[in-house]
């Protein structure tokens, strides 16, 4: 891995905290912290690898005690916690929309975007933080999913356009993922 | 921007190595789940309580202050149990949950940040065998370090130049006109960043030592 990719995933895990530092888009009961924001975009962004990266690096550092998540919570304990699926699912979902937006790299818009954020950004964060929810905190799955995904569709759905909409003005103007052939075969 | 949860004091758990402390922190969420009865669990709690209070004089405000973000957690557990399982059910589980939260807490506030960033890079050590340089890994945590207040200062002055000018970048024209450039314009600098360090010897590899082939880039 090359210096400019260590740099392009320092860059993005310090947008995803900087962005729990904005204030939180009110659409909706839920407020809505534009981390996942940032999830979505390192992957549509930077590709599967890199994105995964970031969103990893980004979990490092809250790990490592900086107060970098939405709530300016941070530390190990937020990996103790009930929500600590959803922040384990997190690279992986960058990695989802990562590997989906390399793949359709050619004729990526914002429509394929918007498929394959809903697909890494929701359906693989749900799969993972809700059972964990249940788990950690006891509860049934039905009711993990009332409590730990419902809320969240609007305000997911929302990020998804935001992050395929800006993808695809990036690709135009400033490409990061190159050829899918070469970036899946690069190591 | 404040960054970092780290409380300077003088105490024989901030002496105790990093990696010791994260190795304890550990056995005790293995314990917690693998003994889930009320005496272990109030034990525990007491115990975190004693070692964060007591022996590392951390401020109460301190544990307060990361405990905080799991209080509705806890007090939504707390009425669900008592209502849908049984009393005991309910506070082993809620006192569990808090006995890990603080212990956690009390890790970070007793550990600097370049602490934990050596003990990954020691982590990361056997990663070497397949081609992952630890001092790679120390490099990208500095950078993000460095961009992090880099980058909310951008958006602070990108928030007073829009309120300046009365508008907002919200809906589709927001994003055309106001954060795809920024993005475009951090993704440059990370490049131009990136070039410097190369330029200052950031990418040469190490000589390996008879290793069989060379080694790949981490």
């Amino acid at each position: 891995m090359k210096t400019r990719d260590l740099a392009y995933i320092a860059l993005f895990a310090a947008i995803i905290a900087v962005l729990g530092t904005l204030p939180a888009v009110t659409i909706g009961p839920v407020p809505i912290t534009a981390q996942t924001l940032g999830v979505m975009l390192a992957g549509s962004v930077l590709g599967a690898r890199r994105g995964f990266l970031a969103v990893l690096l980004f979990l490092v550092l809250v790990a490592i005690g900086l107060p970098l998540l939405a709530s300016g919570s941070g530390g190990l304990a937020v990996f103790a916690g009930a929500t600590a699926g959803y922040l384990f699912s997190w690279p992986v979902a960058a990695f989802v929309i990562g590997w989906l937006t390399e793949r359709f790299w050619a004729r990526y818009n914002v429509a394929w975007g918007v498929v394959f954020n809903v697909v890494g950004g929701m359906v693989v964060i749900y799969l993972v933080g809700v059972p964990v929810l249940a788990a950690v905190a006891n509860l049934s799955l039905g009711e993990a999913i009332v409590s730990g995904a419902l809320p969240f569709l609007p305000g997911d759905a929302v990020k998804a356009f935001i992050a395929a909409a800006i993808a695809a003005q990036v690709r135009r103007s400033y490409p990061v993922i190159e050829r899918p052939q070469r970036a899946v075969a690069t190591r | 921007m404040t960054l970092a949860l780290y409380v300077p004091r003088r105490s024989v758990v901030h002496r105790v190595p990093a990696g010791g402390k994260l190795l304890a922190l550990a056995a005790l969420a293995v314990l917690l789940f693998a003994v889930p009865t009320l005496p272990v669990v109030v034990a525990a709690l007491l115990g975190v309580l004693a070692v964060g209070l007591g022996a590392a004089r951390l401020p109460a405000t301190a544990l307060a202050r990361q405990a905080r973000t799991v209080r509705w957690w806890l007090a939504g557990l707390l009425v669900f149990h008592t209502l849908f399982s049984d009393l005991p059910t309910a506070a082993v589980t809620v006192l569990r949950l808090l006995a890990l939260v603080l212990a956690a807490a009390v890790v970070t506030a007793t550990t600097r940040v370049t602490e934990m960033v050596a003990v990954i890079e020691r982590l990361c050590a056997p990663l070497r065998v397949v081609g992952v340089r630890p001092a790679r890994i120390g490099l990208v945590i500095s950078m993000a370090l460095r961009f992090i207040p880099v980058l909310a200062e951008r958006a602070d002055r990108i928030r007073e130049a829009q309120a300046a000018r009365g508008g907002s970048a919200r809906g589709i024209r927001g994003l055309r006109t106001t954060v795809t450039p920024l993005l475009v314009q951090l993704l440059q600098m990370a490049h131009t960043i990136s070039e410097a360090l190369d330029a200052r010897g950031a990418d040469d590899v190490p000589p390996a030592r008879g290793r069989r082939s060379p080694a790949p880039a981490a």
